[in-house]
């Protein structure tokens, strides 16, 4: 099952004229606030009608300007997460995840609800009212809602946003599992770009209305004429790896198809794979191996791009056994180095650079 | 109780089922006008809002005489309405009930439209989003987030009812045990002379109803918020 959206919609002098598809698995709409992403996804619920186009999913047409489609967000099968819950102040947690199945005269299967409960870590929770829970028990409660209304597709305007570091910290696990266990495209709304790079297995990359690139995750973080768009500061590639031990010293080794990478310890069993970004910022070029440095993490590279851009700075693309990296330096360095398309060189990548918010199930 | 006096007894039992019946049939007639005003944007909408609140602003004398008019035996809803069901309004206990309804009309429907407007209209949509068709976000979610506003309006309406005059003397005239409310009472008992203890009496029963109704309005809308968990 896929969705596929190509619709045009003007307000305000705003314009939306965008067309994506999102297969399977997490797709995330980036983009800065008003470059139309809650337009999108209100678009694929039915919360607004579009102009013109038409939205698909699998083989249901949702809308359709030109045979005059649009079903109604009832008629729709799609599990919308809020970004403030939304839940009802008048039900208990259990009556608002029973909701779904009332109002649209299914039975409630017990079996189902004790799976995602289970999956969501909400039993503690049935008896309570929205208003005695925290923001994070919310979120949870409003994903579980979301799929016990046998949902098609779901969508998820920034469900994240509202929370701080650890409330999410709490709930991105479940995201990810939701992405594995239950085969449904995710449509995923963020500007938060760790939030995109531990989640994403497609990118949709909006500005201003209009979609400026999509693609696998991994190639979008990869690719240097991008990086100014998701902020340079911030930019970075995304390495698939599998750990491979835990050393005594705290550190844990994952492999990577370049070699091996020291993080500092990743709570994570030998064999899981693992997705981590590593930051333009966070990377050092050497062209000789350098000898007697404290970073940890020395890898082979050639470089695939440079990228000038208008200020004193240069990305570069670098290839690293089958993954692309991306490194920020200054243009001088770049000149030193004589760095070129084909330049073999050595990666240099501290330790402690990867963030623990970065580091994702694969 | 010895106080009360047959007729004051009739007067007060009157008044409470036209009353209970005027509160009974405007509260889903007051429901649909109020989510019409609140919700929807249709031509006509001012003027409805206007002949709403007419009652409101009119002289009730005014309101009794255009009653008279049109629900009358010879005015055209009257005739109708017997002709076809048998349903007579004129000199009829039917007839005050009417009229109080028509007088506590505007009072219920303020007090609807002002809690449907502030029912959030985002659980609306998430209740959508969920699989339910619209009329079941209706009762669903938008009725129970609203019913704290419905109780009141639907009492406020019914002490209104109670103490309606101008308009049911001028439409169903003064006859007792058909048409002579609390307040028509009172009033026949003042033109009587040594009636001023019936007087004291009918009044003093008067404002006890009032108030009741208005603590039972404001207790029970307190009741039903903190059922529906708003008042946390």
């Amino acid at each position: 099952m896929s969705l596929s959206v190509d619709i045009g919609h003007g307000f305000g002098g705003f314009s939306l004229e965008a067309a994506f598809e999102a297969p399977e698995g997490v797709t995330a709409l980036f983009g800065r606030s008003g470059a139309g992403k809650t337009t999108l996804v209100n678009a694929v619920a039915g919360l607004l009608r579009p102009e013109c186009g038409r939205i698909v999913l699998g083989e249901r047409v949702l809308f359709d300007s030109a045979a005059g489609v649009c079903l109604r967000p009832h008629e729709r099968r799609i599990g919308y997460v809020f970004q403030e819950g939304r839940l009802f102040p008048h039900m208990s947690v259990a009556r608002n995840l029973s909701y779904p199945a009332r109002v649209s005269g299914r039975k409630v299967d017990p079996a189902e609800t004790a799976r995602v409960v289970e999956m969501l870590g909400i039993g503690p929770l049935m008896e309570r009212r929205p208003g005695a829970l925290s923001g994070g028990e919310k979120q949870r409660v409003a994903l579980g809602r979301a799929l016990l209304s046998a949902p098609e597709m779901l969508l998820m305007d920034e469900p994240l946003a509202a929370l701080d570091a650890e409330r999410k910290g709490e709930i991105l696990p479940y995201i990810e599992r939701l992405r594995d266990e239950m085969r449904l495209p995710i449509l995923y709304v963020s500007h938060a770009l760790d939030e995109v790079a531990r989640l994403a297995t497609t990118v949709v990359l909006l500005a201003d209305g209009r979609v400026v690139k999509a693609g696998s995750a991994e190639a979008l973080f990869a690719d240097p004429d991008l990086a100014p768009r998701f902020g340079l500061r911030e930019a970075g590639a995304l390495l698939t790896g599998e750990v491979v031990m835990h050393h005594p010293d705290g550190l844990t080794e994952l492999r990577v198809s370049g070699g091996v990478l020291y993080l500092p310890g990743i709570e994570a069993a030998p064999g899981t794979r693992l997705r981590i970004r590593i930051e333009a910022q966070d990377v050092i070029l050497s062209r000789d191996r350098p000898e007697g440095l404290s970073a940890l993490n020395i890898l082979p590279a050639v470089v695939e791009a440079v990228k000038h851009g208008e200020g004193p700075g240069v990305i570069v693309q670098l290839r690293i056994g089958a993954d692309l990296v991306l490194a920020r330096l200054t243009r001088r360095s770049a000149e030193a180095l004589e760095l070129a398309p084909g330049r073999a060189c050595h990666a240099i990548v501290k330790s402690v650079a990867v963030a623990r918010g970065d580091i994702g199930r694969v | 109780m010895d106080i009360l006096g047959a007729e004051e007894w009739q007067a007060l039992g009157l008044s409470l089922r036209v009353a209970f019946w005027a509160t009974l049939w405007s509260l889903p007639v007051a429901l649909f006008t109020a989510y019409a005003l609140s919700r929807w944007r249709f031509p006509g909408r001012g003027l409805l809002n206007v002949a709403v609140h007419l009652p409101l602003v009119l002289p009730p004398v005014v309101t009794g005489y255009l009653l008279l008019l049109s629900f009358g035996r010879n005015g055209m809803l009257g005739g109708f309405l017997e002709d076809t069901f048998g349903l007579v309004f004129a000199f009829r206990w039917t007839g005050a009930a009417l009229a109080a309804a028509v007088m506590g009309f505007p009072l219920m429907v303020r007090a609807i439209w002002l809690s449907l407007d502030a029912v959030d209209r985002r659980l609306e949509e998430a209740s959508g989003t969920l699989g339910a068709p619209p009329w079941r976000v209706f009762l669903t979610v938008t009725l129970p987030l609203a019913l704290p506003g419905v109780v009141a309006g639907a009492l406020l309406a019914f002490a209104k009812a109670m103490g309606e005059f101008g308009a049911t003397i001028t439409f169903v005239s003064n006859i007792p045990g058909e048409t002579r409310t609390l307040a028509s009472a009172i009033y026949t008992f003042l033109q009587v002379p040594g009636g001023e203890g019936a007087v004291a009496v009918l009044v003093g029963v008067s404002i006890a109803v009032s108030a009741l109704a208005l603590v039972g309005a404001e207790a029970l809308s307190r009741a039903v918020a903190r059922r529906i968990g708003m008042a946390e």
